[in-house]
């Protein structure tokens, strides 16, 4: 495992710094409330997820780390019982606003779950899907957006030869970059990782990281993750969040050698549960 | 503590308590409960193969020379022997054919009575286009006033004549090409060759050729109409009724189920609302399927069909066009019947899809519609195919509701045809189910139709044995075509 980290600490290392670090997305005074529960699940949080940058949210289970990523795609609004207020900006267009289209915005903010969840079809026809629903049918230029896509996502050489098998014959790890591919072939601005590689293994999870790396030249990356180590791995930017409010955020190198907060050094040095 | 545990783990003393619970007793009873449910199918496939398979395989004729009735003797198929409960002398059901010669075209004698019995190998059965079946001794053939005799012929010469004279009886008038049969009785009866639907030599029939009689025999069950109300013939009028029937109420119940199914369970919100809807449809699956007949002859019948005919075809009144039962009010009855089973199957499909597939779907853009369409549906495939052929199951074997919206004793046109508009949907049917009751029951010489009873019953439990059969071969294919659970979690 030491020597894996190494290698993507020393990718790390190589900065990205020329680019643009104005906020892609802007977070202000946002509250969740799950009516079944006494308290909020999200806090007051205000915060700015920089351009092109990858930022990582730690925290303790249940913090409200995953609702609030799921805040940025309005995935919540799939749950009945979720009540949310505050502002939520993506280029300045508040997206819980009036007139916004979701299927729109979904296509802007991408999303990669905790499990991997190919649909039941072929390699190609999961990658295709988000091109298809956007009335894109015509052969070649599938073909060709769906390779780039699977090249992006560091699979391509591994799966060229099996488009047509049903990617759940695909290993764990090789059905998560296949979600990321299947995210990234609609080009959107934002990618949302919800703790990607927490059921993968520890190579697996490697790939995933250096693959992180290279796509935050392209996209803006929120990542979710319990994993300290990952984040301080993989991140330009952490906030350590605990029990529903945002603690610390800041650059990760100054947030892990040289945390603010008493709360978030207890949590990082393992002192908190 | 460990010396208790030693204790419980190593008793020897080993009661009937003990022996029982290691037994398991459940797994026998829920054994026995299967074994009992498989032996009750097999028993009643075997009951209706037995009876339908000897009624199409040739069975031999017999002449016998008995008292009861008189010096003539008796010549025809013994379809029974029996021994009556208030009597100790057993009694043979003779089926001696020739209904317009005989009081009744079957007999019952007492075997004391019988002085002997033998098979005579020139003992013909002829099978008529109408009338039932005769039972003799070929005389001659009368060809344009021309006697070939063929009483001193072999069988199977006389067999191959008689054919050839079959052959060519479509382009001779009836009068001039007749044959004469010899009954038991000693009378001779002259009729028209035209009217012979097939004859054969029972008793001297070799093996094979019993066999291939027999598929004949099949074949013409399964593809000639009834004849002679129902008594003579096949029952392809019926055959095509019931496929009528089903396809009819499978395109109806098939969208209207799975969308039913797909608003409850996608857009729905779970309120009390939602569960009330839930439970009715559960219930709606318990009524009568005789309630689902009285409300398709109340509502589809009279208040839709008639109302239809006020409008269009109101220059016809009173005399009904469409408020009257036909194809159409059976096929929405039906679907009305099914939709309960189609729903609540969809519906466990739908729960069954993993949550985490609609919000991969969703995140990438789709739409609602969208996900259900391209994502969920797909996966639920397999339920939803089960739903449809529980329904088709369930629509081909169900005859009470029929009854009251559309089918017919004996129907002379079949509900398709080749000239405009091929489907008619005002047409009354027949159907399989309702042949069997209505042959089965209400027909005053059972013993004659009760071969063709087994063999509707045994063909209607084929139809329905198959499309359950092929529900769970499409079933796996799709299922390994669209797992979810398998792959690496």
């Amino acid at each position: 495992m030491s020597q894996y980290s190494i290698n993507v600490r020393a990718l790390k290392r190589a900065p990205n710094r020329d680019a643009e670090s104005s906020a892609c997305l802007r977070v202000e005074n946002l509250n969740l409330r799950y009516l079944r529960s006494q308290s909020d699940a999200l806090h007051n949080i205000s915060l700015a997820i920089p351009r092109k940058r990858v930022t990582a949210f730690i925290g303790p289970s249940g913090c409200g780390k995953s609702s609030l990523l799921r805040c940025f795609n309005r995935m919540n609004d799939l749950i009945e019982d979720c009540r949310i207020s505050g502002q939520v900006y993506l280029e300045s267009e508040d997206i819980y606003g009036p007139r916004v289209d979701v299927a729109a915005l979904r296509r802007r903010v991408g999303m990669v779950f905790q499990n991997p969840n190919p649909f039941p079809k072929s390699v190609y026809e999961n990658v295709a899907f988000g091109l298809r629903i956007q009335g894109i049918n015509k052969k070649r230029v599938l073909d060709e957006e769906i390779e780039k896509a699977l090249r992006a996502a560091a699979l391509w050489d591994e799966v060229k030869d099996r488009m047509g098998s049903n990617a759940l014959t695909l290993s764990g790890g090789q059905q998560q970059r296949l979600v990321i591919a299947r995210a990234i072939a609609v080009q959107p601005e934002v990618l949302l990782l919800d703790e990607p590689a927490s059921s993968l293994d520890p190579i697996s999870t490697l790939r995933i990281e250096e693959l992180i790396y290279e796509l935050k030249t392209r996209y803006s990356i929120v990542i979710v993750t319990h994993n300290m180590q990952q984040a301080a791995r993989v991140s330009d930017m952490t906030a350590f969040m605990n029990l529903g409010r945002l603690v610390e955020f800041g650059e990760t190198d100054t947030l892990f050698t040289n945390p603010k907060e008493s709360q978030t050094e207890d949590y990082i040095t393992g002192r908190y549960g | 503590m460990p010396t208790h545990e030693a204790e419980t783990l190593t008793s020897s003393a080993e009661t009937l308590d003990d022996g029982v619970r290691r037994a398991e007793p459940f797994v026998w009873l829920s054994a026995a409960a299967v074994v009992t449910a498989v032996l009750l199918l097999a028993g009643l496939v075997v009951l209706l193969a037995g009876n339908s398979l000897r009624f199409f395989w040739p069975q031999p004729v017999v002449f016998l020379n008995a008292s009861s009735v008189g010096q003539a003797g008796l010549l025809g198929v013994v379809l029974r022997r029996e021994t009556p409960r208030d009597s100790i002398q057993e009694q043979l059901l003779v089926l001696r054919g020739g209904q317009e010669f005989f009081s009744s075209p079957v007999e019952w004698i007492s075997a004391q009575d019988i002085q002997s019995e033998e098979r005579p190998r020139h003992a013909v059965t002829i099978e008529r286009v109408d009338r039932g079946r005769l039972y003799g001794f070929l005389d001659a053939l009368d060809v344009r006033g021309e006697r070939i005799s063929l009483a001193a012929l072999p069988p199977e010469e006389a067999l191959r004549l008689f054919l050839a004279a079959l052959e060519r009886s479509t382009s001779m008038s009836a009068d001039q090409l007749r044959y004469r049969l010899r009954l038991s009785t000693g009378q001779i009866v002259e009729r028209p060759v035209a009217s012979v639907s097939s004859l054969h030599f029972a008793n001297a029939m070799s093996w094979s050729e019993k066999a291939i009689y027999f598929l004949q025999a099949i074949g013409r069950f399964l593809t000639e109409s009834p004849r002679q109300s129902n008594v003579e013939g096949g029952v392809l009028t019926a055959i095509v009724g019931t496929v009528m029937l089903v396809l009819l109420m499978t395109i109806v119940v098939a969208p209207l189920g799975v969308t039913a199914a797909i608003y409850l369970n996608e857009y729905a919100r779970g309120g009390p609302v939602t569960r009330l809807v839930r439970i009715a449809v559960n219930n709606l699956a318990g009524v009568p399927s005789i309630v689902y007949g009285v409300f398709g002859l109340g509502f589809f019948v009279y208040a839709i069909g008639g109302s239809l005919d006020s409008v269009f075809f109101a220059d016809r009144l009173p005399a009904p066009t469409l408020g009257t039962p036909g194809l159409l009010w059976a096929s929405l009855t039906m679907a009305l019947l099914t939709l309960p089973v189609v729903i609540v199957s969809t519906e466990e499909g739908l729960v069954r899809v993993p949550r985490t597939l609609r919000e991969g779907s969703l995140a990438l853009g789709a739409t609602r519609a969208e996900t259900v369409w391209r994502v969920v549906l797909p996966s639920a495939l397999p339920a939803v195919l089960t739903g449809l052929i529980l329904a088709i199951a369930r629509a081909t074997g169900e005859v009470a509701p029929l009854i009251l919206v559309g089918v017919a004793k004996y129907a002379p046109g079949l509900p398709i045809s080749a000239e405009f508009p091929y489907v008619h949907f005002d047409r009354q049917f027949m159907h399989l189910g309702f042949y069997i009751y209505d042959l089965g029951f209400q027909s005053p010489q059972l013993e004659t139709v009760e071969g063709l009873v087994f063999a509707t019953a045994l063909l209607l439990v084929g139809i329905v044995l198959m499309l359950n059969l092929s529900a769970v071969i499409l079933r796996g294919r799709l299922r390994e075509a669209f797992s979810v659970e398998e792959g690496f979690r």
